[in-house]
């Protein structure tokens, strides 16, 4: 099980370099979605077939088509050099960024105290997620639902067009 | 767990390797190794199968005399000399065209097909992978067919591969909530996304097509739709884009693309008769897996009914049609269920 995560993890990272390294967008677009499928797998191996499945449906199934959707319909010239390299600056206050984001990840993940303890073990199973977001996670559950009507709404509201009058 | 035919032919077989073998773990692994072929060996006889099985059925539907001479007068042998044919056609990649994602296309259309194949429940314990979010998993793999044909249609360089990929994925997108969502009921009746499970309950014929009748009629139009077969074949209609995403490719790799098609259409036949025809079930004198595969091929033979007495539908006929139409009717029938599950004290 270990080696497979080691895989996995490499398909994940193969996936995030190639999206940040590549010239042509759609080809980031598609480098994403592998980053997106190696993220599911981790999840399978790690036993949580539920996340693995949420993981694969909601992200490389329709995050992933929203983006080349919106890159395709958007972008109508050649794309070979859609995603050109960026000035000196630019690369050096992307990898600042990047590397501040890894050490607050790498900082949390470490403070954190993992596993054992008294505290069960957290929901995996369907029913147990389900009934922990209709029941203790109630609200926030409302919240999103809310948000997500409120964004509905509005896509229909543009795709609709402006009032002629 | 209850035995059938094909589990306790596993259990033999397993039992043989370890014998011969005396590792555990490598008579597993040959099981596995057993069971994948079977599948891809299911996918590629369907293919076949249905090639022939297809023509043969739309020259019945049209009073037309179908293929009858490769072969004796039935024409038997036409699979074979279809297959030749492609085989022999050469491969031509259009000037211009995106190499790898145009190769990748065809490829990984396939994987998702050929992936959900794990899931079914063939005959009671006959089951590949047997996952307790079966239901769910098995969608969300399917939902990945979606993608490579938007990479094809980009690939190929060319206007109506990429109107056909724009096409395939507003339409999938558009019935896959449906489907989904018809599926609800079934989920809320029997308490589990088990596949396995889900046939089990409908033990004494009392099969979800009766329980659920607006579920079923709202998931093989749904299926028909995600199978993009006539009446909703926009994606390569040919009197419009020529032949949508496979426009470009010729020979094998067009192959691919009709072999992930057959599997599909035996997979939208297999899901229904799992979810509302009893799966393996039936009376005990033919055993599990033959209940299995003659009701599903009924209900592929239903979907080439379809094909051959529908006229093809427009794009925005489709949408609005899977929008207005099939989501709220599905989300009504689950409002259903759960109001006649609380009247009968089920909850």
């Amino acid at each position: 099980m270990q080696l497979l995560f080691y895989v996995f993890a490499l398909v994940t990272i193969v996936g995030a370099l190639g999206m940040v390294l590549s010239h042509n967008i759609v080809h980031s677009a598609f480098y994403l979605v592998l980053s997106f499928i190696g993220l599911a797998l981790i999840y399978f191996s790690l036993s949580a077939p539920f996340l693995g499945a949420v993981q694969l449906m909601v992200y490389s199934g329709a995050v992933a088509i929203l983006v080349i959707m919106a890159i395709m319909m958007v972008r109508r010239t050649d794309m070979t050099v859609s995603n050109p390299t960026q000035s000196l600056i630019k690369r050096f206050v992307g990898a600042g960024t990047a590397a501040l984001f890894f050490v607050l990840m790498g900082l949390s993940i470490v403070l954190t105290p993992l596993g054992g303890g008294d505290a069960a073990l957290p929901a995996t199973e369907a029913a147990d997620l389900a009934g922990l977001l209709l029941s203790r996670f109630a609200l926030p559950f409302e919240l999103i639902a809310l948000l997500l009507l409120a964004a509905m709404l509005g896509a229909l509201l543009l795709a609709r067009g402006g009032d002629e009058s | 767990m209850e035995t059938s035919f094909l589990s306790g032919l596993a259990l033999w077989l397993r039992g043989e390797i370890y014998g011969v073998t005396g590792i555990p773990v490598l008579s597993d692994l040959a099981l596995d190794v057993i069971g994948i072929a079977l599948l891809l060996g299911i996918i590629s006889m369907a293919a076949i199968v249905f090639t022939y099985a297809e023509r043969k059925v739309c020259a019945f539907m049209q009073v037309r005399l179908g293929p009858n001479r490769v072969g004796g007068r039935f024409g038997l042998l036409q699979p074979v000399a279809d297959m030749l044919k492609l085989m022999s056609k050469e491969d031509i990649m259009p000037e211009g065209a995106d190499k790898v994602l145009w190769a990748l296309s065809p490829a990984l259309l396939f994987v998702p097909a050929a992936l959900v194949y794990a899931f079914f429940p063939f005959d009671a314990g006959a089951v590949l992978a047997d996952v307790n979010v079966g239901v769910f998993l098995l969608f969300a793999i399917s939902g990945q067919a979606v993608l490579p044909f938007l990479m094809g249609g980009y690939a190929s360089n060319n206007k109506y591969s990429m109107v056909g990929g724009f096409r395939v994925v507003s339409q999938m997108i558009s019935y896959e909530a449906p489907l989904l969502f018809s599926l609800l009921g079934i989920l809320m009746l029997t308490g589990s996304m088990r596949l396995e499970d889900i046939v089990e309950a409908q033990a004494g014929g009392l099969w979800f097509v009766f329980l659920q009748p607006l579920a079923f009629v709202i998931f093989l139009i749904s299926a028909v739709a995600e199978t993009n077969r006539t009446p909703f074949d926009l994606v390569e209609g040919e009197s419009e884009i020529i032949a949508g995403p496979f426009t470009e490719y010729s020979g094998m790799r067009w192959a691919l693309f009709f072999l992930a098609e057959y599997a599909n259409l035996l997979t939208a036949a297999i899901l229904a008769t799992t979810f509302f025809l009893g799966g393996y079930l039936g009376p005990d004198f033919l055993p599990g897996f033959a209940w299995f595969f003659l009701k599903a091929v009924l209900m592929v033979f239903l979907i080439m009914w379809f094909r051959w007495t529908f006229p093809r539908t427009r794009v925005d006929q489709i949408l609005s049609f899977g929008w207005k139409a099939m989501l709220p009717l599905s989300i009504l029938n689950v409002f259903l269920t759960g109001v006649v599950m609380c009247a009968l004290g089920l909850v």
